[in-house]
């Protein structure tokens, strides 16, 4: 191998290997070794107890059905998206990635006053499954959108037209051209979607009611409360099964269904809606939208401006405040820059490593390159409790970093590297061979090839996964709430904490501060999204 | 090649974050860190922890970890080599795992004179300070008929469908409520914790996974806008309530059935193997200080240990002390606990008759299959 290839093979697979693999093995060990012999009474307990099973079943079950909703629901709008322009898209895209971050406890109290009792809705969901498939649907919306739309988006509308042209009806032309190029990027966002829900914890805790557990509940309940290492790694190790197994799935056909193309920048695909039946179509999307993921938000922001019912910024000013009594529970400014600090760095690991993973990914082709690409989304699917876990048994040496604030954002860009390569590979892919090869004909170095060719392409994709970054890290995604961790409060963490204690102030502070996350998120990826390579035009 | 904004946006924000890491030096001489590993609940007030470097030299710095079951979990996986010089929040029904591990090394502080005998759990760790569990009922809900007055009365019919209780596997307080049942109507004889929790369900009790969910979630006191106007909580919500309301008031809109509480003992204790054994003891010491203890009450919503500390007015207003509060061995609880919880669970969460989630099942099998054959399809349509 070339030096530039072991380089961007070997910094992901260490960064993997110390973060995620050392940490794994290391809690799997300790669990299942004790003392040095092997424990196989575990996995008869695990593979014997019908409870248990039913609970594999149900993660997978809830997981297929929460990401083909996903898939329909979001679709449409990654389509309106694409295609249309319309005033305020750009911000609306960015206000969609907002449920991605929110605690799933303050979801939680949104979705009981929508559908719980005396709910706003008039139906009752709460404790039931369609409520954790409605929530689902909202927390991932996002990831199918801005996915999918991102290669819409630059899809050359002149192949529809010309099937169009020669006959084919809509719905043809739809399945038969657009769909298979789109193909790459679904199934990228069906992958991240299902990894998500398949692992899926506070909103089943805090939605499906007391009966209902996935994996990763159980998991959660068998390390923490009862202690029962042994089965907690029986039940992680068939959790990570069932996981590769779908990645493996995943990247061998998503090998296969790449298509090389000519992509165009988005500016030139998009267009302002004509007529009355685009108009109804754009304004449709946009209002569904609004309903299944503005609905939860308007809550929290009902409820953070309501002192005693009535109207007024008193929880705002709250947060600002010194405590009234003795004890303030958090700094509110330092947690907004405290989550913000951690987003940044969070967001520039998950760069460096992503991008070089994905470069691997997209010229690769063969086994090792699907293990490669599997083992890189794992961590998604890995449960989030093992893993934080596993940072206490393993990240003692050579340098202490078990109570580093270091952990954070390296423990984030765990999950969100996945983010970067799905946005980045399908579009790699799709860069012309011919194009690449027409440049090296006339001259042009490898480096002014990645420059001139790849690059203009690829940064578009690569600030739709940076975007993903930073949510990430604002949500507290991964096992950072797992591990001990010195004090410096996230918004998250200052929500989780006013929300621990009685009174209508400390719920109104948590309120007032999910609706301070939500702006902040929105306004980070927003920002960052007009980030662009420089000189790549309008790409 | 031009550095991209986006990194020097991530440097700009990530510097000052750096400066703010744990990188000051770690030397156990005084003017040197102790390091403190606690649950998210902890709080003191500010100036508190500035006191104890004025008088000691060491400066504090607080790690969290989760709840009290996260922080000894991990304290047993790494017994030996802490994180941490000090564990404060390991609670009665965490204690004797946090013990077997060998998580603690002995210290008895010079100031434990101050705590009640019947608080002390042996040389390993000291207590610091006691909370009970108890169900809070919403005043406004029983104007005109009376609270329930007694554990036995929750399964009468005056109060069906009214109360909320967590989850005892993922939950403190619905841990400690139901070890509170156990201790009352115990394991053998004619109406045991089984039977009362039959009754319970039979008389619509509704369990969440966590205190947030059954407080703010379900509970009608607790300006959620629940429907469920019993709800297990804390004997010190009702204070909490009166500090934490959003218009100043004298009285709290919920009040505690001081029958069937669980007296939860939080201890604090030095964690075996530091390399800082002076300013662990003498934070240990400090725990127990007076300063401390008179802050615990407000910072955290719990009685203070020690019994020569003042409490401050609103917490004795509105905390009711329970007279005779339940109370269960923590090695008897290490001992049980996944029994226990399990038993719960089939009692109260087992099948009940006909309501086998069949079709959402189905509707799963089903998209699991549309999956596969959607993906096949679409390889198909490209030949």
């Amino acid at each position: 191998m070339r030096p530039a290839r072991v380089l961007l093979v070997g910094v992901p697979l260490a960064f993997l290997g110390a973060f995620f693999l050392w940490p794994l093995a290391s809690i799997l060990w300790t669990s299942l070794v004790p003392g040095g012999r092997f424990d196989a009474g575990a996995f008869g307990e695990v593979l014997t107890d019908g409870g248990l099973l039913g609970v594999a079943w149900f993660t997978l079950w809830q997981a297929a059905l929460s990401t083909a909703l996903t898939l329909a629901a979001a679709l449409p709008a990654a389509y309106v998206f694409a295609r249309y322009e319309f005033p305020g898209k750009r911000l609306l895209r960015a206000a969609a990635t907002i449920p991605f971050v929110l605690p799933t406890v303050v979801v939680g109290t949104a979705f009981l006053a929508l559908a719980g009792p005396n709910g706003a809705l008039g139906i009752r969901l709460d404790g039931t499954v369609w409520a954790i498939l409605a929530a689902h649907v909202f927390f991932n919306y996002a990831v199918v959108l801005r996915t999918v739309g991102g290669l819409w988006s630059h899809l050359d509308p002149r192949l529809e037209e010309a099937a169009r042209s020669l006959g084919a009806g809509r719905w043809r032309t739809f399945t038969t051209v657009t769909l298979p190029l789109l193909r790459p990027a679904i199934a990228a966002a069906a992958s991240i979607v299902f990894l998500f829900t398949f692992t899926s914890f506070g909103v089943v805790l805090v939605l499906g009611g007391a009966g209902v557990r996935t994996l990763e509940v159980e998991i959660y309940r068998q390390t923490t409360t009862l202690f029962d290492l042994p089965v907690a790694a029986v039940l992680a190790l068939l959790q990570l099964a069932g996981v590769t197994a779908v990645l493996l799935a995943y990247s061998r056909y998503q090998e296969r269904s790449a298509v090389e193309q000519s992509l165009r920048p988005a500016a030139e695909t998009a267009r302002r809606p004509r007529g009355a039946r685009e108009w109804a179509l754009v304004l449709g999307v946009l209002s569904s939208m609004a309903l299944v993921l503005g609905l939860p938000p308007a809550v929290l922001l009902r409820r953070s401006l309501a002192p005693g019912g009535g109207w007024g910024l008193d929880f705002y000013r709250a947060l600002g405040e010194a405590g009234r009594t003795a004890a303030q529970t958090v700094d509110a400014a330092a947690a907004v820059w405290n989550s913000l600090a951690f987003a940044a760095a969070a967001a520039a690991i998950a760069l460096v490593i992503g991008l070089m993973s994905a470069a691997v990914v997209a010229a690769g082709r063969g086994r090792a390159s699907r293990w490669f690409d599997a083992l890189l989304m794992l961590p998604l699917g890995t449960s989030a409790v093992t893993i934080g876990f596993g940072f206490v048994v393993a990240l003692d040496a050579p340098v202490d970093l078990r109570a580093s604030v270091w952990l954070i954002p390296l423990a984030h860009a765990l999950v969100a590297v996945p983010f970067v390569v799905r946005s980045v590979v399908p579009v790699m892919r799709s860069v012309r061979t011919r194009l690449r090869e027409a440049a090296a004909v006339l001259g042009a170095s490898p480096r002014r090839v990645w420059r001139e060719i790849d690059l203009p392409i690829v940064s578009r994709a690569a600030a739709v996964g940076a975007g993903f970054a930073v949510a990430v890290s604002l949500g507290e995604f991964g096992a950072t709430a797992f591990v001990a961790r010195p004090d410096t409060p996230t918004m998250p963490v200052a929500i989780f904490r006013y929300l621990g204690r009685p009174g209508e102030a400390n719920l109104g502070r948590a309120m007032a501060m999910s609706v301070i996350l939500m702006a902040v998120t929105a306004a980070a990826i927003a920002l960052v999204e007009r980030f662009r390579a420089p000189g790549t035009g309008t790409f | 090649m031009r550095r991209s904004a986006a990194f020097a946006l991530a440097a700009a924000l990530l510097a000052p974050a750096l400066a703010a890491g744990p990188a000051a030096a770690r030397d156990g001489a005084p003017g040197g860190v102790v390091r403190l590993l606690t649950h998210e609940s902890f709080a003191v007030s500010d100036g508190v922890l500035d006191d104890f470097t004025a008088q000691t030299g060491y400066r504090v710095e607080i790690l969290t970890g989760g709840d009290a079951g996260q922080i000894v979990n991990q304290a047993v996986l790494a017994a030996g080599n802490p994180v941490a010089d000090v564990l404060f929040g390991v609670d009665t029904t965490f204690l004797s795992r946090a013990l077997e591990g060998g998580v603690f090394e002995e210290y008895v502080s010079p100031r434990l004179g101050v705590v009640p005998e019947a608080l002390r759990a042996g040389p390993m760790v000291t207590p610091i300070d006691v909370g009970d569990v108890c169900v809070n009922y919403d005043k406004a809900a029983f104007e005109a008929a009376p609270p329930p007055a007694s554990l036995d009365d929750l399964t009468a019919p005056a109060y069906r469908d009214m109360l909320v209780v967590e989850h005892p596997g993922t939950s403190s307080p619905g841990l400690a409520f139901l070890l509170a049942t156990i201790s009352r109507y115990g394991e053998d004889g004619d109406y045991t914790w089984r039977d009362y929790w039959a009754d319970l369900r039979a008389n619509g009790v509704q369990v969440t996974q966590g205190w947030e969910e059954a407080y703010y979630g379900a509970f009608s006191g607790g300006s959620g806008g629940g429907d469920r106007p019993l709800v297990v909580s804390y004997a010190s919500s009702p204070p909490a309530e009166v500090v934490y309301a959003a218009e100043p008031t004298d009285t709290a809109p919920t009040a505690v059935l001081t029958d069937g509480c669980f007296r939860q003992v939080e201890y604090a204790g030095i964690l075996a193997g530091t390399p800082h054994r002076a300013g662990a003891e003498a934070l240990i010491d400090f725990l127990l200080s007076p300063r401390f203890q008179e802050d615990v009450p407000l910072a955290m919503f719990v009685f203070p240990a020690s019994t020569e500390a003042a409490l401050p007015d609103v917490f004795v207003a509105h905390t009711a002390v329970p007279a005779d509060p339940e109370q269960i061995d923590p090695a008897a609880v290490e001992a049980n606990r996944a029994r226990w919880i399990d038993e719960w669970a089939d009692v109260v969460l087992g099948d009940p008759p006909g309501s086998s989630p069949v079709v959402p099942a189905l509707a799963g099998a089903a998209a699991v299959l549309a999956l596969a054959a959607g993906a096949w399809w679409l390889r198909r349509r490209e030949g």
